[in-house]
């Protein structure tokens, strides 16, 4: 009979050193997205994943991840080091600098909005096809984070917090890379942006200037700027079309873009449409930060395009250069474009460190 | 929105099914027919596998690479042999790029039986056109307020040769015709159509084929001159029309057989 008692004994403490709180019942606390009215009146629902539902302590267990150091090799740079708050989520630099002082090749894309990336690919070229797995990439990159994420995982797992952290979010003390990734995309989601200018104006609680208004007529003309076809309208708050296109760069290709990931030759020179919201404080734009200011740009859809065999229809009057706008119509149309910036997401204190 | 009808659609399926009369045209039996979007190049079948190539010849004579093809067709409407018209109020997107639309299962039922004439409108009515689709505002489908608002019916884009030998851009937009772009626009005709598949007999597991001979929106009855209307296309009325007129017969029955 006493060794009886004696099983039941040991089952008890074994029970108490297991590391697995499913035998609790624990679940962590559901955190849906808190969708904005402006997107849930005129686009559909996010992209969610099933295996990765949002929750308290996913996210913040990816928030702190994301401004941790450890995920680099010499603890030296976390995400927010090239995707900072304060400039929504990018870096002000052409080409991002890793932990060794090496610049990257592409600039870094801005966070926000993400989980209304219907088409799921992420990164300028495509390459990623899920938020998870975009998380894994910098970590390990040599011109990035440039860790190891066997030596990331045995970091955290050592981390006098970070198992209990994981325990909380995932209901297993026992961390993994995609654990990690998960929690980091969960973070990521939260990032949503939706409290522009134009957002207020469209909601009806505020006006918007004459040479804004001069500035969204010159966006939406389609034998003036044309910049809707890519770039979104008042009816898709993105003011982006999330997919791939040639915007004539450049003539020959020293970055293949979609080209390189997907191998068609068709693809080449094609990037991802970034979104115009926030750009304000995103420079310097496209894919290799090659403008320094939202004047160059308009300027090269004006007069700077490139023809090349996968430039895409879209683009008008290449012969010329592009659309031909007058001085005004750039300074009105700058005017627009600066209204879709959202101050109040830079210093969302969800979103800071 | 059209979708919320489907409920008001399933309760009239019901009365009128009640209602049967001795035609023997129509029986009680349910099905969701599945409506299968082809695209050929006058016979040719055309996928998004033959894009970015120039293998295609305009009846102008211009050679023609397709880059980007989408389109909405809404209000299929099935008319039974007594002039019964059931109208499902419905729309599908055909994204023929992406490969998404292609198979559209209606997200309704009919009765089975034997249909004097199926239709669809090509594009949205007026009416439809005025509404709020997210799908469709997500995948920036939208038209400008100033040029009316509202829908592409379809966006067209690719490349052609010009007169010059050189590669050209060139956006086929298909949208409602409009006049005076701005607060007040004016619309100088209707240009979403009907197309008439026909007479069709509804079996329980039936596909009907939809064809797009896009060959022929550079041909019939306007022969289409790249040269002179290739992009900027949308404000543009009179290119509208042609667009209207060269549409009515691009559309055919296909196969309709049980899956």
């Amino acid at each position: 009979m006493k060794k009886g008692w004696f099983f039941i004994l040991i089952l008890i403490v074994s029970a108490g050193c297991s590391d697995d709180s499913n035998n609790s019942g624990y679940q962590p606390t559901a955190q849906p997205l808190d969708i904005p009215d402006i997107f849930s009146n005129y686009i559909i629902d996010p992209v969610l994943p099933n295996d990765n539902s949002q929750t308290v302590e996913g996210v913040a267990l990816g928030k702190k991840l994301f401004f941790d150091r450890i995920l680099s090799a010499d603890g030296t740079q976390s995400c927010a080091t090239c995707h900072a708050p304060q400039k929504a989520f990018a870096d002000n630099l052409p080409k991002s600098i890793g932990i060794d002082g090496v610049s990257g090749t592409r600039n870094a894309m801005p966070l926000f909005n993400l989980a209304w990336n219907y088409g799921d690919r992420f990164n300028w070229d495509g390459s990623a096809l899920s938020l998870e797995q975009q998380a894994e990439e910098p970590v390990q990159n040599p011109i990035e984070l440039h860790s190891n994420w066997d030596n990331v995982v045995e970091r955290l797992q050592n981390h006098p917090e970070y198992p209990q952290l994981f325990q909380l979010a995932f209901n297993t003390s026992t961390i993994t890379k995609a654990l990690t990734t998960k929690a980091i995309a969960q973070f990521e989601r939260t990032l949503i942006s939706a409290n522009s200018k134009f957002d207020k104006y469209t909601l009806g609680q505020t006006s918007l200037t004459q040479q804004e208004l001069n500035g969204l007529d010159i966006f939406l003309r389609e034998d003036k700027g044309d910049c809707f076809h890519c770039h979104g309208n008042p009816n898709n708050p993105l003011w982006t079309d999330n997919d791939f296109h040639n915007n004539g760069l450049d003539a020959t290709f020293t970055d293949l873009g979609l080209g390189a990931v997907t191998g068609d030759p068709n693809d080449n020179g094609k990037f991802r449409t970034p979104s115009l919201r926030n750009l304000a404080f995103t420079a310097p734009y496209m894919h290799d930060g090659r403008f320094a200011t939202i004047d160059e740009v308009i300027d090269h859809y004006s007069e700077g395009l490139q023809n090349s065999p996968t430039i895409d229809p879209l683009m008008k009057q290449i012969a010329q250069g592009g659309v031909q706008l007058t001085n005004q119509e750039k300074a009105d149309l700058k005017a627009f474009l600066l209204t879709l910036s959202d101050p109040s997401f830079l210093n969302n204190p969800n979103f800071q460190n | 929105m059209m979708k919320k009808n489907i409920l008001l659609l399933c309760i009239g399926l019901c009365l009128w099914a009640c209602d049967s009369d001795d035609s023997g045209a129509i029986n009680t039996a349910q099905t969701s027919p599945t409506f299968v979007f082809t695209h050929n190049w006058d016979g040719t079948p055309v996928s998004n596998s033959d894009f970015n190539d120039f293998i295609f010849t305009t009846e102008n004579g211009e050679s023609v690479s397709i880059e980007r093809l989408r389109y909405v067709i809404s209000d299929i409407t099935f008319t039974t042999n007594n002039g019964e018209v059931l109208n499902t109020n419905l729309y599908n997107f055909v994204d023929v790029t992406n490969n998404n639309g292609l198979n559209y299962a209606l997200e309704s039922t009919i009765p089975v039986g034997n249909y004097s004439n199926v239709s669809f409108t090509f594009g949205f009515d007026n009416q439809d056109n005025a509404q709020n689709y997210p799908d469709l505002n997500s995948a920036s489908f939208n038209v400008p307020d100033m040029l009316g608002g509202g829908y592409h019916y379809m966006q067209f884009d690719g490349k052609f040769i010009n007169n010059n030998m050189e590669e050209q851009g060139f956006n086929y937009h298909a949208i409602r015709a409009v006049d005076n772009p701005g607060d007040n626009p004016t619309f100088p005709q209707d240009t979403f159509f009907t197309v008439n598949l026909g007479a069709i007999s509804i079996t329980n597991t039936v596909e009907i084929e939809v064809k797009m001979n896009i060959a022929g929106w550079f041909k019939n009855p306007n022969l289409w001159d790249l040269n002179v209307y290739n992009q900027a296309l949308m404000p543009n009325s009179t290119a509208q029309i042609l667009m209207y007129e060269n549409g009515q017969s691009v559309f055919t029955l296909g196969d309709v057989s049980d899956e």
